[in-house]
């Protein structure tokens, strides 16, 4: 039987009528379109399809579409909603060139923002624990950490200016 | 990977849930974050008609500390919340590092504790440090509320001592005793994702510098947690000197039962639990030294 959901997704209602068996991977990518959200391993060891829910980072394919109803979810869409003006952790993980294939960075991307939610001032170590479900077969991670670190400066720079 | 069809159901009470669990019949499972048995599905190893989710029913994730009472964590407290609470890594600080060093920080936000001590995988990383503590099982089913003490909850890879239709509803810890240790250390051939190799915990109780009570469990080395009751022996009533410990590791290197598999070999397993029962026991006893009053 199919379940009439509605979930927030990047700041936008929407109601869906999904299988159980469908994750919430299936129906962002699928029903959605929302195809910045991948599909690595499908079983919760890659990071590729991390989403905050909630504002949590979880993997969306090992999450039931069914229990998302209610949720906010957030996905690397919602990070430059304007399809423009990207967001810092972007900008430093162009600048900082940890960006080789792609496929892992939308994952890495949403894990940086959960973590920089919670502690704005991360540690090296801080950040590569964060980041161990989220795995990168291009960089060798030096760069992506690199990124993380400058981008959590930049937004502290940016929060102090602002008070 | 895609999910074979099957039926979902949120119930609101664990009542409801229960009913739901006898009237869906044996096949119909819990599911709590699903971390676990989503990938069991997902690799066909199960086939559940029926999912009854525990998520919806308000006030399970509860996690509450009492003075005397001591630690309730309610059935879908997530690994990260046990692993963050602050009454927890002050009262019990390794059942939080035991939570932490659970999987990775996705699977941890949508994981739970009780979760993965329903799961009854030997290789799991929060039972021993809390069958150490002694903690206790809250189950509710068809036949009431009942408790358990989790050291006998365990009946095999995957087997718990649940009778068909009982939930568990939360997992009780006791206060720590005064001068008092705990220690969990674990290891794995990949870091946090893989599954440990082994792992060993303890709780230890000292009465100025003899160990007075000690409860050793290894992982990963049996079908479901063991007690290394001959290793304990060798402690109790003694000073923890590095000769007690290293004959206690021996012991417990004796008592468990490693088979060889893809994670590592029997033979790294058996000298491994005595590296790691010596560790456990040196940190455990350090921490009760330092919580005695000068
Ligand atoms: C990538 C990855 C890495 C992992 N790494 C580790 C690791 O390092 N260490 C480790 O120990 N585990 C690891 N796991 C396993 C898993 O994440 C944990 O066991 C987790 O805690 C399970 O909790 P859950 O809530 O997701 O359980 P679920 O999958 O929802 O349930 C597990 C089982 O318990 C039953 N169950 C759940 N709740 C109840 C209840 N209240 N009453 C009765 N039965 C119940 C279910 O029916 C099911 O059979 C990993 C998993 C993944 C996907
Ligand atoms: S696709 Fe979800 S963790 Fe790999
Ligand atoms: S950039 Fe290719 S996997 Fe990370």
């Amino acid at each position: 039987m199919k379940h009439v959901i509605t979930l927030n997704v990047n700041g936008d209602p929407y109601t869906v009528s999904v299988d159980p068996s469908q994750t919430l991977n299936e129906v962002l990518r699928e029903e959605l379109n929302l195809t910045g959200v991948k599909l690595g391993c499908g079983s919760g060891d890659c990071g590729a399809c991390t989403v905050l829910m909630d504002g949590r980072a979880v993997s969306s394919c090992l999450t039931l579409a069914v229990e998302a109803e209610g949720k906010d979810i957030l996905t690397v869409e919602g990070l430059a909603p304007s399809g423009e003006k990207l967001h810092v952790i972007q900008e430093e993980f162009i600048d900082k060139g940890a960006i080789q294939c792609g496929f892992c960075t939308a994952g890495m991307e949403m894990s940086a923002l959960h973590l920089l939610n919670k502690n704005p001032s991360p540690t090296e170590t801080e950040i590569r624990e964060a980041l161990s479900g989220n795995l990168c077969r291009c960089t060798g991670y030096a760069k992506i950490v690199e990124a993380i670190s400058s981008a959590a400066q930049r937004m502290n720079d940016a929060s102090e200016r602002n008070q | 990977m895609r999910l074979s069809k099957f039926d979902f159901h949120a119930p609101k009470t664990i009542s409801e849930a229960i009913e739901l669990l006898q009237s869906k019949g044996p096949d119909a499972r819990l599911m709590a974050g699903g971390t676990d048995l989503l990938m069991k599905m997902k690799h066909g190893a199960v086939k559940p008609p029926c999912l009854i989710s525990l998520k919806s029913v308000p006030g399970l994730n509860a996690i509450r500390f009492d003075e005397s009472a001591g630690l309730t964590i309610g059935a879908t407290a997530l690994l990260s919340e046990v692993a963050e609470h602050p009454d927890i890594l002050r009262h019990y600080p390794t059942v939080a590092q035991a939570a932490r060093a659970t999987a990775n920080v996705q699977v941890r936000n949508m994981g739970t504790v009780v979760g993965n001590l329903c799961n009854a995988s030997p290789a799991a990383d929060n039972p021993p440090i809390h069958m150490a503590m002694r903690a206790v099982v809250l189950i509710e089913g068809p036949g009431g509320k009942r408790e358990l003490p989790l050291d006998e909850f365990f009946r095999g890879p995957g087997v718990t001592a649940l009778l068909p239709a009982e939930i568990v509803t939360g997992l009780r810890v006791p206060r720590m005793p005064v001068n008092a240790g705990t220690a969990y250390h674990s290891l794995s051939a990949r870091g946090k994702l893989d599954c440990n190799a082994v792992g060993a915990a303890v709780m230890l109780t000292l009465k100025g510098k003899i160990c007075e009570d000690v409860r050793l469990f290894i992982s990963a080395c049996g079908p479901t947690p063991l007690r290394g009751r001959k290793a304990e022996e060798m402690v109790r009533g003694k000073e923890l000197t590095e000769e007690i410990a290293a004959k206690a590791g021996a012991e417990a290197a004796e008592e468990s039962l490693p088979i060889t598999d893809l994670r590592a070999s029997a033979d790294y397993r058996t000298e491994m639990v005595a590296v790691l029962t010596r560790r456990v026991l040196k940190e455990a006893c350090q921490m009760a030294l330092t919580s005695q009053p000068a």
